[in-house]
């Protein structure tokens, strides 16, 4: 499924300084840096001009290389693209020197300036990222090299980049999102597992039309997606090899119903409920061994497991204290607490790939909302408000969520959403069709 | 697995449902005491649940008997009950809420005589709603557990 891809990252040969500039040098400003948690209000403008080629024939990846940059940074809520028409002067040359007092005239704060070239059958882009203010180049000069069509992943890999420089976090623009696809009315949703870029471009189905499946996650390295399938006609965990597509049920006594399976940090294990005569409770497979291990033993509902990143620790749900509210316990299963004690119910919690932080849904006097707390329960805010919004992803560097919203009534639909956790930049994702239940890679390699 | 084989006719007035709540055309009533269409229409297929709850209340306890004793006047019928959650509520939690409905229907049909190996269950959590509006007249419905019976082989 995940195309093979040559990503070579080399420096250019030229030496530039690698962010040389310290705080109060320039005008009197330290380098460019954007705060994420503090919640930015002004994204920063920044200039992406068309990127250069030499070769005729590549001039249209120039121009889309350089146009799926700026939908990324302007999708991240952090930057804003300054339009091409307000450029002073252009850039001829990837190593010409910037004419800083021409880009400081239309306020840009920030300049990436790009080249594409052939290598063969492969395509590669070198740019470069400059501090205007400072007058200084950002970080050195890069080069990423890949195969003609996955140029979209070229300008992804650029776009994180720059994220990175800028905002000292890890970026999330070279990733994807397994989610699943629905059709048809509310009372017969067709609903299939699909695959596209985390923007929505390069869509594909995994299984086949007229399936329920619900809610899939994918492994660290890509290579496995896990999900509810009603094949078999009840819910059953299933495990799908993503590059074959080839699938089969992880467990399997008689009339068993399991689901809201999510993998382990390593990739080796599920974490999932299981339900027997009515009682949900949380288990662990081995896959390797196929060594089943119940971590919960409670008559009432645990359900929605997920590890700590350090694979220490496990969130879940659980009404057994009367009402749906998370908790937290050791790998083993022992050492139960609970972390939410604010008013309404709480579910699908989910722990950040950075450790600080778990997502949850808030269900409260009939709104549900997307929030996040710290581990240990404080800090609690609640990001989004709807109708129905469930189900937050990850993105691969624990500063973005992306969620199902549903809207209500007969000709009700879901469609996926990003957020981040300063609850700023709530957009939809574009994706062809309706769309829920979204699990986002970690970054691709 | 075998499948699960049904033979469904629908009674009435409004549309009624196939497993997971698909909607059907409505079909003459069966005189016929001994078919799923009577077990259906007249016997009573469903139980409905207050909200996050699997009680169950005077009311579907009197349907619940009903069956019981259908099924025990109809051996050859299996039972599979589908555990179903109104649309407000997580996705995984409706699953487990389900299920716990299902098998609180089990449960009394077992207890009233029906025996185990004859009853199964399934949960569909939010995934098959009855009625598709989103306010409380529409949830009361769709916080349900189905009974479907059909005579079929060995195993469900």
């Amino acid at each position: 499924m995940w195309r093979a891809l040559i990503t070579a990252l080399a420096t250019l040969g030229l030496a530039l300084p690698a962010l040389a500039q310290e705080p109060g040098q320039g005008q009197g400003r330290g380098p460019l840096r954007i705060e994420i948690t503090e919640g930015v209000t002004e994204p920063v403008p920044i200039a992406v001009p068309d990127f250069l080629t030499e070769d005729p024939q590549l001039a249209e990846f120039a121009a889309k290389i350089a146009g799926v940059v700026r939908a990324d940074l302007a999708g991240s809520g952090l930057f804003r693209p300054i339009p091409a028409t307000a450029f002073i002067s252009p850039i001829t040359s990837l190593d010409s020197p910037v004419e800083y007092r021409d880009w400081q005239a239309i306020n840009a704060q920030a300049l990436l300036t790009g080249k594409v070239l052939a290598k063969g059958d492969q395509l590669s882009v070198q740019f470069r990222l400059f501090d205007i203010f400072a007058e200084a180049p950002l970080g050195e000069g890069l080069q990423f090299t890949a195969s003609e069509n996955s140029w979209r992943r070229l300008a992804h890999k650029l776009a994180d980049a720059v994220y990175s420089r800028i905002t000292g976090e890890g970026g999330y623009f070279d990733s994807r999102v397994v989610f699943v696809a629905e059709s048809g009315p509310k009372d017969a949703r067709d609903k299939r597992l699909a695959i596209m870029d985390y923007d929505g471009a390069n869509l594909s189905y995994l299984t086949q039309p007229g399936d329920l499946v619900l809610a899939p996650r994918i492994s660290a390295d890509g290579a496995r997606v896990v999900y509810t399938s009603y094949a078999t006609g009840r819910p059953r965990v299933t495990l799908m090899e993503t590059d074959t597509l080839q699938t089969r049920l992880i467990e399997d006594p008689s009339g068993a119903m399991s689901f809201s399976p999510r993998f382990t940090p390593d990739g080796k294990g599920v974490l999932y409920s299981y339900a027997s005569r009515g009682n949900t409770d949380l288990y662990q497979l081995d896959l390797t061994s196929g060594k089943r291990t119940r971590l919960t033993q409670a008559p009432s509902i645990e359900t929605a497991p997920s590890f700590a990143p350090d694979g220490s620790r496990i969130v879940f749900e659980s009404d057994r204290s009367g009402s749906q509210q998370l908790y937290v316990m050791q790998a083993d299963g022992s050492d139960i607490q609970r972390i939410s004690f604010g008013p309404g119910q709480y579910g699908s919690p989910v722990w950040s790939p950075k450790g600080d932080l778990i997502a949850f849904t808030k269900q409260h006097r009939g709104r549900f909302h997307i929030g996040v707390m710290r581990p240990d329960g404080s800090e609690e805010r609640l990001l989004t408000a709807s109708f129905l919004d469930e189900g937050p992803s990850w993105a691969p560097n624990g500063r973005v969520l992306m969620f199902t919203r549903e809207t209500p009534g007969p000709a009700g639909g879901a469609q996926l959403f990003t957020v981040d956790i300063t609850g700023r930049n709530l957009r939809p994702v574009p994706v062809f069709g309706a769309a829920s239940d979204p699990a986002w890679s970690p970054l691709l390699e | 697995m075998t499948r699960f084989i049904l033979v469904l006719a629908c009674l009435g007035l409004a549309a009624c449902t196939q497993p997971g709540g698909q909607a059907t055309a409505p079909a003459q009533p069966s005189a016929d005491p001994t078919s799923a269409a009577y077990f259906q229409s007249s016997v009573g297929d469903r139980v409905l649940f207050p909200v996050n709850e699997a009680t169950l209340s005077p009311a579907a306890r009197g349907t619940l008997e009903a069956q019981a004793r259908w099924l025990i006047d109809n051996p050859s019928y299996r039972a599979l009950i589908e555990g179903h959650a109104d649309e407000q509520g997580t996705r995984e939690y409706n699953l487990a809420l389900g299920a716990r409905r299902a098998a609180a229907v089990q449960e009394f049909l077992v207890a009233r005589g029906v025996a185990d190996g004859r009853v199964e269950t399934v949960t569909f959590g939010k995934e098959r709603p009855l009625a598709i509006c989103s306010d409380e007249s529409c949830y009361a419905r769709n916080r349900r557990a189905v009974t479907v019976v059909a005579t079929g082989g060995a195993g469900v």
